[in-house]
């Protein structure tokens, strides 16, 4: 075994943000940030150098660190899945690092603002990290990438200092440890069954004894608190809704895709025959409760960064929706097919639009000096790109055509149709009911008109804006980059067929039936005889959705949940076979 | 009872203790102190798996002595950046708490709906 040509580039891929971040620090205050710009402009071109060898060589690209081959040595491998998700990480970043050029730039006449020096590191820091999660080829390696990416993202959370930040970051932190620890105890058992950690090497020698059945459990758990699918996500929505508008974009788009693709990668490439259909069944099952849960507490919100902090949490649920849809049960075992390519196309269409979504709640915090949604009346009119910016990013999200979720919807659909599972097509559609009732909430009232016009306490930049409108964009273009692959491109054709204009227009509708139930608060114009009774009776279910959301967030509700998914899930394994 | 089974059932007893620590302890601290019991008890268990020579057939084996020593740099790392995070809220707030008082949380929410 040797490297592939190309191979020097996953090393780069890797190291270039970190030097970027050792020489940021010794660089320090405004360099750091022009250190970052370079470092971000030289890993993109490393990204799309990656994608371009990958299609060219049309295999997997790997590199065997000093030459010394596996079990020995450590290998770096990219397949198809590791460079689409590079470069669409690469791509985000760039939105990022544009978008926080003015809310993090070292004031003038400061030497050295501590916001901004540790946010352009560990901006870089987190890219290293996941870009090493995608092309690390063996369990330990995975591991210490992971701790590396929980490092760089814990700080982020606090990045203003305030006390409850702290808290949030506090809580991160140890909840993500618990998590990691898990995973290494799940590897290490590993190790002592097989005397390897090497994925390729596990994937061809591994069996289903206990031992392996245990650390699958366990490292799956424990990657699942760090993913934050419920009921583990006591951590995520006051870090997410607390860290800076451009912080919580990485946050929620990208540090949250890390742990969830080493789900994948367990999975599906060293252990597709060990896990069972009812193992698959149960994480899809955990991921349709977030996306209930999830949407629906985020219409219970009233600050608009608690309510994209929720639907990232729904989002989360939809990435664990393939699992059961890619098991074929002739084989038993996780197949790579077109539910694993509509995950992965989730995924990424996931971290565009939220990344927008967050940039542009950012802007519209610091046009109005608040985030309350019942307040919204007359940011429309004084924030029209922004408003667009998060218009698209939502129906990005809903799955309307010809974003790139509309295709991985379709590709699930397929699927689940495909298998017969045809539950699994009911969660997903009223997942996008429930995603278009929020995003229907915020526009009503951002479109209200206002008594008084608004004036934007703070001057917002145009550069931002149009940093969160071409993220938004990305996405809600991605099926047009899906249907250049022959494999698909079909799938974005059928959305020119009339049933598919019903089903957007029972989707809108839908989607303002439940708003007008579910939600907080209603704009002021929105009220009357039926309204009333409509809220009558459908206010209690939303209120006890808020009081377990409430319950499951509570740390020892939260640390015995994570002991249940991962006993659940070794039970799920073993009653399967 | 050979030593490497002894130490295997040490090392679970680690982890189950830490674990416990983490979860049902209210102090950061101690959550702290409880994370690093858990990591004890995985870097245990890995020794004696060394000790035992796994499936490789060799006598002991070395790779994990240098995979424990990776492990144990990194958990010291997340307790040095837990116990600065800790010292900062105390700092901020005067108390180290985890409970969370954010208005909006769920709770809160609906007691106001109540009314």
């Amino acid at each position: 075994m040797t490297s592939s040509p190309g191979g020097l580039l996953l090393v780069m891929a890797v190291m270039v943000p970190f030097v970027g971040v050792l020489a940021g620090f010794a660089l320090g205050g405004r360099k750091a940030q022009h250190v970052a710009m370079v470092t971000i402009i030289a890993g993109f071109c490393i990204a799309l150098a990656i994608a371009s060898e990958s299609i060219r060589s049309g295999a997997t690209i790997s590199y065997l660190l000093g030459g010394w081959a596996p079990p020995l040595g450590i290998a770096l491998r990219a397949d198809g899945l590791a460079v689409v998700m590079m470069l669409a990480i690469a791509v985000v970043i760039v939105g990022i690092g544009v978008y926080a050029r003015s809310g993090f730039a070292t004031p003038p006449g400061v030497r050295e603002s501590r916001a901004a020096l540790t946010f352009w590191t560990l901006l870089l820091a987190i890219w290293g990290a996941l870009n090493l999660v995608f092309v690390s080829g063996d369990l330990f390696t995975l591991y210490v990438a992971l701790e590396l990416l929980t490092f760089a993202a814990v700080p982020l959370v606090s990045l203003d200092g305030r006390a409850e930040t702290l808290r949030a970051a506090l809580r991160y932190l140890l909840y993500a440890l618990l998590g990691s620890i898990l995973y290494l105890l799940g590897a290490v058992l590993v190790y002592g069954a097989y005397g390897t950690l090497d994925m390729a090497l596990l994937a061809e020698r591994v069996r289903a004894d206990p031992a392996t059945l245990t650390a699958a459990a366990l490292m799956t758990a424990g990657l699942l608190a760090k993913t934050a699918l419920v009921p583990l996500h006591l951590w995520l929505p006051p870090a997410h809704a607390g860290a800076p508008p451009a912080a919580s974009a990485v946050l929620s788009g990208l540090v949250v895709k890390g742990s969830w693709f080493l789900i994948v990668r367990l999975w599906f490439d060293v252990l597709p025959g060990v896990v069972t259909a009812p193992a698959a069944q149960l994480l899809a099952g955990l991921g349709a409760a977030a996306i209930l849960l999830g949407n629906v507490v985020a219409l219970r919100q009233q600050r608009l960064k608690l309510l994209v902090a929720y639907s990232t949490l729904a989002q989360i649920g939809y990435l664990f929706l393939m699992f059961p849809l890619a098991f074929d049960a002739g084989a038993a075992a996780l197949e790579r097919g077109t539910a694993l390519a509509g995950g992965t196309l989730q995924a990424i269409s996931h971290a565009m639009a939220k990344a927008a979504m967050f940039m542009a709640a950012g802007l519209i915090y610091k046009a109005l000096g608040h985030d309350r949604i019942a307040g919204f009346a007359g940011v429309g009119r004084a924030l029209p790109l922004t408003v667009l910016t998060f218009a698209l990013a939502g129906l990005a999200l809903m799955g309307l055509p010809p974003s790139g979720a509309f295709v991985a919807k379709k590709l699930l659909l397929d699927a689940a149709a495909a298998s017969g599972q045809w539950w699994w097509d009911l969660v997903m559609q009223a997942g996008g009911l429930l995603t278009a009732s929020y995003v229907v909430l915020v526009l009503a009232q951002a479109l209200t008109p206002a008594a008084a016009p608004v004036r934007p306490q703070e001057p917002v930049s145009r550069v931002a804006e149009i940093a969160a409108f071409a993220l938004a964009l990305c996405s809600l273009l991605l099926g047009f980059v899906t249907a250049t692959v022959p494999a698909l491109s079909d799938v974005l054709a059928s959305a020119l067929k009339p049933s598919e204009l019903v089903a957007v227009l029972v989707l809108a509708s839908g989607g303002v039936l439940l708003a007008v139930a579910l939600a907080d608060r209603l704009p002021t114009w929105c009220d009357g005889a039926g309204v009333r009774a409509l809220r009558r009776t459908t206010v209690a279910p939303a209120l006890a959705f808020a009081r377990l959301d409430g319950a499951l967030r509570r740390w020892p509700v939260a640390g015995f949940s994570l002991l249940a998914v991962a006993i659940a899930l070794g039970v799920a394994m073993i009653a399967g076979r | 009872m050979d030593a490497a089974t002894l130490f295997g059932l040490a090392a679970a007893a680690l982890v189950g203790l830490g674990t416990y620590g983490v979860i049902v302890n209210p102090q950061p601290l101690r959550k702290i102190l409880a994370f690093n019991v858990v990591g004890s008890g995985v870097f245990v268990l890995f020794g004696a798996i060394a000790r035992r020579g796994a499936v490789l057939g060799y006598d002991r084996d070395p790779v994990p002595q240098a995979l424990l020593i990776t492990g144990i740099v990194v958990a010291f790392a997340a307790t040095a950046l837990a116990v600065n995070l800790l010292l900062r809220l105390h700092e901020e707030a005067g108390s180290a708490t985890l409970a969370s008082d954010e208005p909006s949380s769920g709770k809160a929410a609906a007691e106001r709906d109540e009314r």
